[in-house]
């Protein structure tokens, strides 16, 4: 054998799946994409999935939102802690994946990375804080206890930016498992791959079957279907158009899904803003509780 | 009675009938098709509530969803409702909370009986397990073969107790169940519905069956594998086979593992592609289910309504 680098080779290039209940699996639709670099080099294919694709993750997800949800915060805290250190060990190659989608410098996308796995962090700490945080005891006038809890919303639709492709998303949804919600989310049209990764990431990493499921494919063709599911309690967005925004609102009324349609009022990159506990709002149903107070 | 032929069935290829049972599942059925398949697959329903903790309350809600299944679910106004269920489905103790809580509807009354699900009881008590459903007022019974006796060759005693059910059974009509999990081969699944048939249309001195005054039916629900396509796809053969030969219209009830309404509209797919058209109504074939309903009613909603249904827009019985 030789060393010397064999120019003849014809490079494997991958086929990534959707990330769905815990396995990887094709469109239902068959359909794919090439996601090619800002040089025009195809760097892999992802699935372009259907409202059918997003209708199997809703399902999937709603079986999996009890069991996630009755889970200590501390518990959540362990695994969103795993995901970090699973996308430390790979985090080489997320920053490829960055470049390779989106193109610029690899010390910007490696700041992303970096900026991703420390999100993962800091909200792995707010896991068992969260009672405490966005919990209180209400004065009122009359012999009760009046308490107001936090709940996880049950099964959150995500519509992550188009880019920071890898950054946008995880600030999407980590929040929402850290509160105790399960994750139905669409990754950036044009920049596919980290989303996929991340799918890999957490299947390695004690994320129980269906907590996360991943969706690669067109905004426009699933957004009316993220908007208009009766079974997706919430739908967060970022990098959405007016339009889009609108339609998404829209869609919701019937349903009554609470939707916030664009979360991306500041830079995903700072840090202070998106590591704070008022990130996790809009992910909690606030149920208060009367108790009369005994003599 | 005379000696029932059971020896030189046909034999089965399993290989064959896998794959020409999975042929069925690969027609497109869409639109008013699929519309028009569900309100189908609805009206042949046998909702089954069969389960030691089965209380009055929870048959007469049963009864309630049988009559109306989409009571409750955001189908826009003036779309079409669907139909009532073909039976409800009950143990004998409950027979008569089940008749009164269907009153008029045009539900029928299904019981199982013969000492569901194992069968192992003596002849005469599952005979009285019979005569009570039906004094209790049952429509249909849902009677269980011997299968321990089949599968050692008592092929006569086998048929001998169907034919004395079928006589216990006055007016109502009668589902023989095979259970096909405990058969073992698709062979023995020929078998048993060559046998099931060929009992109830050779007993001395009655006239010809009325069309689906006997159904052959898979499985109890209890046991798995409960129906599957291949299983499902050898019984409606003996019952071509029969129609060809006699002209009797002996229906199917394939129970157990049906789930969805993909699944059914496969089914019925299977039932006009062996039989045809003229079975697809719910005096020749039902599906004994429970939660098959309810996703019948969801896919009923997403395709008149446009939008998916959330967990609490189909309320369990």
């Amino acid at each position: 054998m030789t060393s010397k680098k064999n120019n003849n080779r014809i490079e494997v290039v991958k086929t990534w799946k959707l990330y769905m209940g815990g396995a990887f699996p094709r469109s239902e639709s068959g359909r794919s994409t090439e996601v090619t670099n800002a040089g025009g080099r195809i760097v892999g294919h992802v699935c372009r999935a259907s409202r059918k694709d997003l209708r199997d993750a809703v399902d999937t997800a709603r079986k999996a939102a009890e069991g996630w949800a009755r889970r200590s915060g501390y518990n959540r805290g362990q695994i969103l802690y795993r995901m970090a250190e699973m996308a430390e060990g790979r985090r080489d190659e997320l920053t490829r994946a960055i470049v390779d989608c989106r193109g610029g410098s690899t010390a910007e996308a490696r700041r992303e990375t970096d900026a991703t796995i420390d999100r993962l962090v800091s909200m792995a700490g707010w896991t068992d804080k969260v009672d405490q945080v966005h919990g209180c005891r209400n004065q009122v006038a009359g012999a009760f206890h009046d308490m107001s809890i936090p709940e996880p919303m049950g099964v959150v639709g995500v519509i992550a930016p188009k880019k920071p492709s890898l950054l946008g998303l995880v600030s999407l949804i980590a929040p929402a498992l850290a509160t105790g919600s399960v994750v139905v989310a669409l990754g950036s049209e044009p920049h596919p791959i980290p989303t996929v990764l991340l799918g890999e990431i957490c299947a390695t990493s004690d994320v129980p079957d269906g907590v996360v499921n991943l969706l690669t494919g067109r905004t426009n063709e699933l957004l009316p279907h993220f908007a208009s599911h009766r079974n997706l309690n919430a739908v967060m967005a970022a990098g959405l158009s007016a339009k889009q925004r609108k339609e998404l609102q829209v869609g919701a009324v019937d349903a009554l899904t609470r939707t916030r349609p664009s979360l991306d009022s500041k830079p995903f990159d700072d840090d202070d803003y998106w590591t704070s506990p008022a990130i996790l709002a809009p992910y909690l149903e606030i149920k208060t509780l009367w108790h009369p107070i005994g003599s | 009675m005379k000696p029932v032929r059971m020896t030189n069935g046909p034999v089965v290829d399993r290989v064959m009938a896998e794959a020409r049972a999975a042929s069925f599942r690969t027609r497109s059925i869409k639109k008013d098709m699929k519309l028009q398949g569900i309100r189908l697959a609805t009206s042949m329903t046998d909702l089954t509530t069969l389960e030691g903790k089965d209380t009055p309350g929870k048959v007469r809600s049963l009864c309630r969803k049988g009559i109306a299944p989409d009571t409750g679910t955001p189908l826009p106004e003036g779309s079409t409702r669907l139909p009532h269920v073909g039976a409800i489905c009950v143990y004998p103790e409950l027979v008569e909370v089940a008749r009164e809580a269907l009153g008029d509807s045009g539900v029928k009354v299904a019981s199982v009986a013969t000492a569901f699900p194992s069968g192992q009881y003596p002849l005469d008590v599952r005979l009285q397990d019979v005569s009570r459903a039906v004094e209790a007022g049952a429509d249909e019974i849902d009677m269980v073969i011997s299968r321990g006796t089949f599968l050692s060759g008592g092929y006569e005693e086998v048929a001998r107790e169907i034919v004395e059910t079928k006589a216990a059974c006055g007016d109502a009509h009668l589902k023989i169940i095979l259970e096909t999990g405990e058969l073992e081969t698709l062979d023995n699944v020929r078998r048993a519905s060559d046998l099931a048939i060929e009992a109830v249309t050779s007993i001395p001195g009655s006239g010809p069956l009325e069309d689906g005054e006997v159904f052959i039916k898979t499985s109890t629900g209890k046991v798995s594998p409960a129906a599957t396509m291949p299983v499902t796809l050898v019984m409606l053969e003996a019952i071509r086979d029969a129609w060809f030969s006699s002209g009797v219209r002996i229906g199917m009830k394939p129970a157990g593992g049906i789930r969805t309404a993909k699944q059914a509209l496969h089914y019925l797919v299977m039932v006009k592609e062996t039989l045809d058209e003229t079975w697809l109504v719910p005096e020749l074939f039902r599906f004994g289910a429970s939660s098959l309903l309810d996703d019948l009613v969801r896919q009923y909603v997403k395709q008149i309504g446009g939008r998916y249904t959330a967990s609490h827009d189909v309320p369990s019985a």
